[in-house]
């Protein structure tokens, strides 16, 4: 039989209409190029159970009911027992509403994730707030020279000094005073190494950073921070 | 902040040991740390159901109730709990807040007393989450809306207190608007009423072809033609009840533009100005078309019965709040119908002699058969055609399936609402009669217990008598309480049947109910009065009692409704009737300023009542109206009876 252009086009559109209408009720399941995204779903059924408290105290330099405070507020924040960079990120942003805290806290989430899983689980944050917070002076210097070592290849070269300076001016926002300058950090930088840099290779070593940092009146003082925030 | 920042502010804290090597200034050093206790776990018991939570969890939100020190107010120091005598159903959402920092809004529960206990507990209701935000708005908005109708209602309602000096303007615009007040407006009402359904009628029987009576060749023609006379008469006479209304509603509207923007105005407006504009316009040919347009208008009076009609209301409110459905109806149909007609012009274009000459002639086709009606006047013919049409007669139903329901929902809505309102209003005389009773309820129990005789303090054995009930504690003071306030004001408290026919007996000249009422009184209030005003009173009672004063019935009434201070003369034998009138008072009552306070208020015609009232046989009588001559004696407890007299 012999169609008009028109009907053509009629009958075309019957025949896609019908097409949906089977797909609708299942009884025709086209070709499909990729798995529909309903499939997926997170198993996010996760729970992390941390060591008994005896370990940790073993471990740890807290004291038993510190321990049990800081697991309690850790529960309640995450409570399938481990953090990963996103919350952290979130948690962190929550301090610094002004600026932007998300590569900092990248940064630090690094340094608490110890064994690099990607999460951080009770054991590594109460092992990273222990150094910090109970332990000495070096122990202290030591972490955060790992901090800044972002590829933990024991040196921090200038580019990753740069990029933890960023990091950290980036937290302060737009509204400064005085005002930000697009080379404050930069200069900061320049500054650190020609305080801490010994040898003048280039980069800063462990070595180097924990003797020059001694050497540092203002950075021993300010260690007693850390006192008593627990 | 929410809840966990708190837990986190010591990792934060600890994190800046980053910052350290790189500062170049140094850091300031840490805020002095108060003895930290350990964190200890606090009891709270609400209503008997024990809540226990550490102090730290309620700590985090210090401007409330449970986080400030404000919970020491509660604190009970016997069992070492904090004590709240509320909810303890609603207390565990506000406990959960501390400990997740997410407010969550009960669902089975009273959206008010959701909000009474947030409020006591010191919470804002911005704090609930969002996961029960949406319904707790939708709720409360619901809540807030049957309430101001009850206001509304309320307001609407109450007719009768009709402010008095109400100038005719405000009388009769109150006639106008609840038409149920006066005999007179509701008769208005229903004669408008009748006069919009004749002048409809008229409409619509003028244009039924009547039977030529006589003539040769029976012509048809419309009764309006017949009887032009007629239907002339009777349109005039309902255009100038219609413009006499609107005039008078004009007049007595309390703002003249509001009222003439409004909707039921413009309607008025509408459905009687043809008739004018058709008596000014000559019946010549020219305009005659135009004439004949106006004519159409008239039909507009058929809305003047939505002030009949509640229904026709809703329907109009239905109407205006569905607004955006309609619209969004209108414009998909619109959308639908270019479609569609373009396509089956072009689908029929090769026929020859077909319907569809041009897109427009085709919207026509679409209309008909998208709205499933199918006059059949325009059908396509080739196949295409056909297919086309056919689904557009589908895609019709269902675009126009869409939008109904929710109009439908909202009609529903709205009238529901109307039918809650109305019940309300039956409801509410039930509930005021009730309100009333309890009312007159406690007052008599206070009168039936001065009858008895209970009030003396220095009671003459005889006055306990036996029927004297057992008064709770509560009641005890509460009658203590009335019985400061009469002496301070010396007067008493009466029932209205002691008043009214006190009232009674004075406009008749009977000494002898009062008197009798008197007896009955024996000895309580006597003995406590008799330094205070009965002799006054009674003096008083008895000038009343001679004159003539014109005590209409229709002023007990008002008096009635007037609260408060009622006088009971109270003397205690017939031979203080004779006591001289110069009896120093030992008042407690410094009543001079208290009465002509008391005074200023009502303005008495100062008309017959006053000059019937026999002067005072030289009291301190110095006062301005005469009305006052009979209290100038010096007892201001009475004054206000007696200006209350004088006013009527």
């Amino acid at each position: 039989m012999n169609l008009d252009g028109l009907e053509m086009v009629a009958v075309l559109v019957v025949l896609a209409l019908f097409v949906k209408v089977l797909e609708q009720f299942g009884l025709f399941e086209p070709v499909s190029l990729e798995d529909s995204v309903e499939d997926e779903f997170e198993l996010s059924t996760v729970c992390h159970r941390p060591e008994g408290l005896e370990q940790l105290q073993e471990q740890t330099k807290f004291t038993r009911k510190e321990l049990q405070v800081l697991y309690r507020g850790f529960k309640n924040e995450c409570p399938s027992g481990i953090v990963n960079e996103e919350n952290f990120k979130q948690i962190y942003s929550q301090f610094f509403p002004q600026g932007d805290s998300s590569t900092y806290a990248t940064f630090l989430f690094n340094a608490f994730d110890t064994n690099h899983d990607g999460s951080v689980s009770f054991e590594d944050f109460v092992a990273g707030l222990s150094v910090i917070l109970r332990g000495t002076i070096d122990d202290r210097l030591n972490w955060a020279f790992n901090l800044y070592d972002l590829n933990k290849d024991g040196c921090i070269t200038k580019e990753e000094m740069l990029d933890i300076m960023k990091s950290i001016y980036d937290m302060m926002g737009k509204y400064t005073y005085p005002a930000l300058r697009e080379e404050a950090p930069r200069e900061h930088v320049e500054t650190f190494f020609q305080k801490m840099d010994r040898n003048k290779d280039g980069v800063v070593t462990i070595e180097e950073f924990i003797e020059s940092c001694q050497k540092d009146e203002n950075i021993m003082r300010s260690m007693q921070l850390f006192d008593n925030v627990i | 902040m929410a809840a966990g920042v708190a837990t986190w502010l010591p990792f934060a804290r600890a994190a800046a040991v980053g910052w350290l090597p790189l500062a170049q200034q140094p850091l300031p050093p840490a805020p002095g740390v108060k003895a930290s206790r350990g964190d200890e776990v606090l009891v709270v018991n609400v209503s008997g159901r024990r809540f226990e939570t550490w102090k730290n969890t309620l700590d985090r939100y210090p401007d409330t109730l449970l986080g400030s020190s404000e919970k020491e107010f509660f604190y009970d120091a016997d069992s070492g709990e904090y004590f709240f005598d509320r909810d303890p159903d609603m207390f565990r959402h506000v406990l959960n807040f501390y400990r997740t920092g997410r407010l969550h809004c009960p669902r089975q529960e009273c959206i008010q007393a959701f909000d009474e206990e947030l409020a006591f507990y010191g919470l804002v209701p911005e704090l609930v989450g969002d996961c029960c935000l949406e319904e707790y708005r939708d709720r409360k908005k619901e809540n807030a809306e049957r309430l101001a109708e009850d206001e509304e209602a309320e307001q609407a309602g109450e007719g009768p207190a009709l402010p008095a000096g109400s100038s005719l303007r405000q009388r009769l615009w109150r006639a106008f608007e609840n038409p149920h007040t006066s005999t007179a407006a509701l008769v208005f009402y229903y004669v408008t009423g009748f006069f919009i359904a004749v002048s409809v009628i008229a409409n619509v029987v003028e244009t039924i072809p009547c039977r030529g009576p006589a003539r040769r060749p029976p012509r048809e023609q419309p009764c309006g033609d017949r009887f032009p006379m007629a239907f002339f008469c009777m349109d005039t006479a309902c255009v100038l009840i219609f413009t006499g209304e609107y005039l008078l509603r004009l007049f007595a509207a309390p703002s003249r533009c509001r009222f003439l923007r409004s909707v039921m105005s413009l309607i008025d407006v509408v459905a009687i100005l043809p008739y004018y504009i058709g008596l000014f316009v000559p019946k010549n040919d020219d305009v005659s078309g135009a004439f004949v347009t106006l004519r159409v208008f008239r039909v507009f009076r058929i809305f003047k019965f939505s002030r009949h009609s509640q229904g026709l209301r809703i329907l109009g409110y239905t109407l205006k709040s569905c607004a955006s459905e309609l619209g969004f109806l209108l414009f998909s149909l619109t959308m639908a119908i270019i479609i569609f007609a373009t396509v089956m012009f072009y689908a029929e274009k090769g026929t020859s002699k077909t319907n569809f000459t041009s897109i427009p002639a085709a919207f026509w086709y679409t209309i008909v058969t998208m709205t499933t009606l199918g006059y059949g006047d325009m059908v396509p013919s080739t196949i295409a055609g056909k297919i086309f049409g056919s689904i557009c007669s589908l895609s019709g139903v269902l675009v126009i399936a869409l939008p109904v329901p929710v109009i439908v929902s909202n009609f529903s809505r709205i009238y529901h609402q109307n039918q809650r309102a109305d019940k309300r209003r039956a409801q509410q005389k039930v509930r005021l009669a009730r309100i009333r009773l309890a009312k007159s309820g406690t007052t008599n129990a206070f009168l039936q217990y001065k009858q008895n005789g209970g009030l003396e303090d220095s009671g003459s054995g005889e006055g306990q008598a036996l029927c004297v009930r057992n008064r709770s504690a509560f009641e005890q003071q509460h009658h203590h309480l009335l019985h400061c306030l009469e002496k301070t004001t010396c007067h008493e408290f009466t029932d209205e049947l002691t008043f009214s026919e006190a009232l009674g007996a004075v406009s008749l000249g009977g000494r002898t109910s009062r008197s009798t009422s008197v007896s009955s009184q024996p000895m309580g209030p006597g003995n406590l009065l008799s330094s205070c005003c009965p002799r006054r009173a009674k003096r008083r009672a008895i000038r009343l009692a001679n004159s003539t004063a014109s005590v209409s019935p229709g002023s007990m009434q008002e008096l009635d409704t007037l609260a408060g201070l009622r006088r009971t003369p109270a003397p205690q034998s017939r031979s203080s009737l004779n006591a001289k009138p110069h009896d120093s008072l030992d008042l407690n009552c410094d009543s001079r300023d208290f009465v002509a306070a008391i005074i200023s208020i009502p303005t008495p015609p100062a008309n017959t009542p006053d000059e019937s009232q026999p002067s005072s046989p030289g009291g301190s009588g110095n006062r301005a109206s005469s009305t006052l001559r009979n209290s100038s004696l010096g007892t201001p407890c009475l004054l206000p009876e007696t200006v209350k007299i004088s006013s009527l």
